[in-house]
């Protein structure tokens, strides 16, 4: 179990972590979710150890960050933002020092060491010189580091930024297989991944928790929860009719496409599949619509959508 | 502790040997010591079999090329972010700092050991003092500990290698010369006489001189062991301050 409390971190004037304070459960996979600069990293740089907190503090499976930090290091398996590694050093002996310095010695850090490397499918480039390698493999190494003690909490830095489609897939469906039993934190500011990842997901910005949730929670937040989208023919006709429905709020036309948002009262889907029929409407799309989680991201940390489209 | 230190100091060699580091730095140090043994130390012309000519330069040669080795000690962890990486393993700044220097500090001694065939030579073509070569090249050593104290110390300062090797250089560079008037006279007119006095005892040459000659003195040994003592601490007050930036 994490528990931070309070915790804070200023530079100067500024205020990185504003007093925050949450508990993490084993088994979980949290997200952390906010802007450039919202204070993800510096909360994960004070949880493992690397940077003191300027005031509060967390516990890491009841060892305190601060008096037991040595402790509480040994329990967090962590990838720095943007994975650095001794790049002038083949895969198979950087591998070595992690293990050598995670305390193992001998043939335990040789069967830890072939474990990592063959789960993140490094065999191949073990004694490739890091700094030759794609940025997938680097990551992949970076992962490697992590998990070689298989530690009960790992925190991830933006595990996926700057990785191909496929190579994020591949880290992803890592991360949910090693998630069994332990604490995963990571951070992102890409949205779908919480949704594919996550079992929870807290919102900062500014250095403040601003939500914490589910990310199925998070999503019914959207004001396009339930809302249903049509793509037909005459549009402003539909629009005007869609809008005398006692089912439908609000109603929009984007980019070709009419989106109805529910009133609270009564099926709006129903409704609306009902009215094209009755009308002969020629509905080339017709859908229920999800929340967005991007909609939810930009009300609360409070940036308007024309500031987004700009 | 023992452990940790071993592992991070294998890793730091590792790295000078798995770059160009460790062959340029070697190669470019036996070549100017013994260009300045031969040309500028009369080594044959002298007639004399000591390696006072060899070991009178190394103050000179150690201003240059020993910040070369320190600036990247700490400067190149934190413009790749490999701190980081480093300072989160259960292991602690000191013990990183320590195991760092050592492994800094262990290359230079094998440059120094490299130097063996000028011993060879003056074995070859009288009988030397081997006694004095002996605590000349301890001595040597110890003065490469200090220079390299420095440099790592202030390679944490900034995470450009160039910027800390100049300032490298400076500092060494006072801290040899303390003893001179040129560095001396800039104290005089504002400290009292005690606190001048204690700058000129801070000069690397005048220790370094008499342990050359094959003087062991305590003070001097002490002093070479309190110098690097204070910069490593220095050095992990240093990481502990700039690590947030």
């Amino acid at each position: 179990m994490i528990e931070a409390k309070k915790l804070t971190r200023r530079y100067g004037d500024f205020t990185a972590v504003d007093r925050l304070s949450f508990t993490v459960e084993s088994g979980t996979v949290l997200g952390f979710l906010g802007p450039n600069g919202a204070g993800k990293s510096t909360t994960m740089k004070m949880l493992t150890g690397f940077l003191p907190p300027s005031s509060g503090t967390a516990r890491i499976h009841g060892h305190d960050i601060i008096e037991n930090s040595l402790a509480a290091r040994r329990l967090v398996g962590y990838l720095p933002e943007g994975a650095p590694l001794y790049g002038e050093l083949p895969v198979k002996r950087f591998m070595d020092f992690i293990a050598g310095a995670r305390g193992f010695r001998g043939a335990e850090a040789e069967r830890r060491i072939d474990q990592a490397l063959e789960r993140l499918q490094l065999d191949e480039v073990r004694n490739q010189t890091i700094e030759t390698l794609s940025k997938g493999f680097k990551r992949r190494v970076g992962l490697a580091q992590a998990i070689i003690s298989d530690p009960p909490v790992l925190i991830l830095d933006e595990p996926t930024d700057g990785l191909d489609p496929n190579q994020k897939q591949q880290v992803r469906r890592l991360i949910r297989e090693m998630s069994e039993g332990k604490i995963i934190i990571i951070s992102t500011h890409i949205l779908e991944e919480v949704d594919a990842l996550c079992s929870r997901a807290m919102i900062i910005a500014r250095g403040r928790l601003l939500a914490d949730d589910t990310p199925a929670s998070l999503l019914a937040r959207s004001r396009y929860a339930r809302a249903v989208s049509l793509a037909c023919d005459d549009q402003q006709v539909a629009a005007s009719a869609l809008s005398e429905l006692v089912e439908a709020g609000e109603v929009e036309i984007r980019r070709g496409l009419i989106t109805a948002f529910p009133s609270g009262k009564g099926d709006l889907f129903q409704a609306v599949s009902t009215l094209a029929r009755e009308r002969g409407w020629r509905v080339s799309r017709l859908q229920l619509e999800a929340g967005r989680l991007d909609d939810v991201f930009r009300t609360i940390t409070g940036e308007s959508h024309s500031e987004k489209a700009a | 502790m023992r452990g940790n230190l071993s592992v991070i100091l294998k890793r730091e060699l590792a790295s000078y040997f798995a770059t160009p580091v460790a062959y340029v730095f070697i190669v470019i140090f036996l070549l100017m010591a013994g260009a300045f043994t031969f040309y500028l130390g009369n080594f044959y012309e002298r007639e004399i079999a000591d390696l006072q000519p060899f070991f009178q330069f190394h103050p000179w040669l150690y201003l240059f090329l020993v910040p070369a080795i320190g600036m990247r000690l700490w400067a190149e962890e934190r413009k790749y972010g490999t701190i980081e990486l480093l300072l989160t393993l259960p292991i602690t700044a000191g013990e990183a700092v320590l195991a760092k220097f050592l492994a800094a500090w262990l290359f230079v001694g094998l440059a120094l050991v490299l130097t063996f065939p000028i011993w060879l030579t003056v074995n070859l073509l009288g009988n030397p003092d081997n006694g004095v070569v002996l605590t000349g090249y301890l001595g040597s050593w110890l003065m490469a500990g200090g220079f390299l104290a420095i440099s790592a110390c202030l390679s944490a300062v900034t995470r450009n290698q160039v910027v800390a090797f100049i300032l490298s250089v400076v500092v060494c560079f006072g801290f040899l010369l303390s003893g001179l008037p040129m560095i001396l006279d800039a104290f005089r007119g504002w400290l009292p006489q005690a606190v001048v006095d204690a700058i000129a005892n801070l000069s690397f040459l005048s220790h370094f001189n008499s342990i050359s000659r094959g003087v062991i003195d305590a003070r001097d040994l002490v002093y070479f062991l309190l110098v690097i003592g204070f910069w490593l601490v220095a050095n992990r007050i240093v990481i502990e301050i700039k690590k947030a930036q």
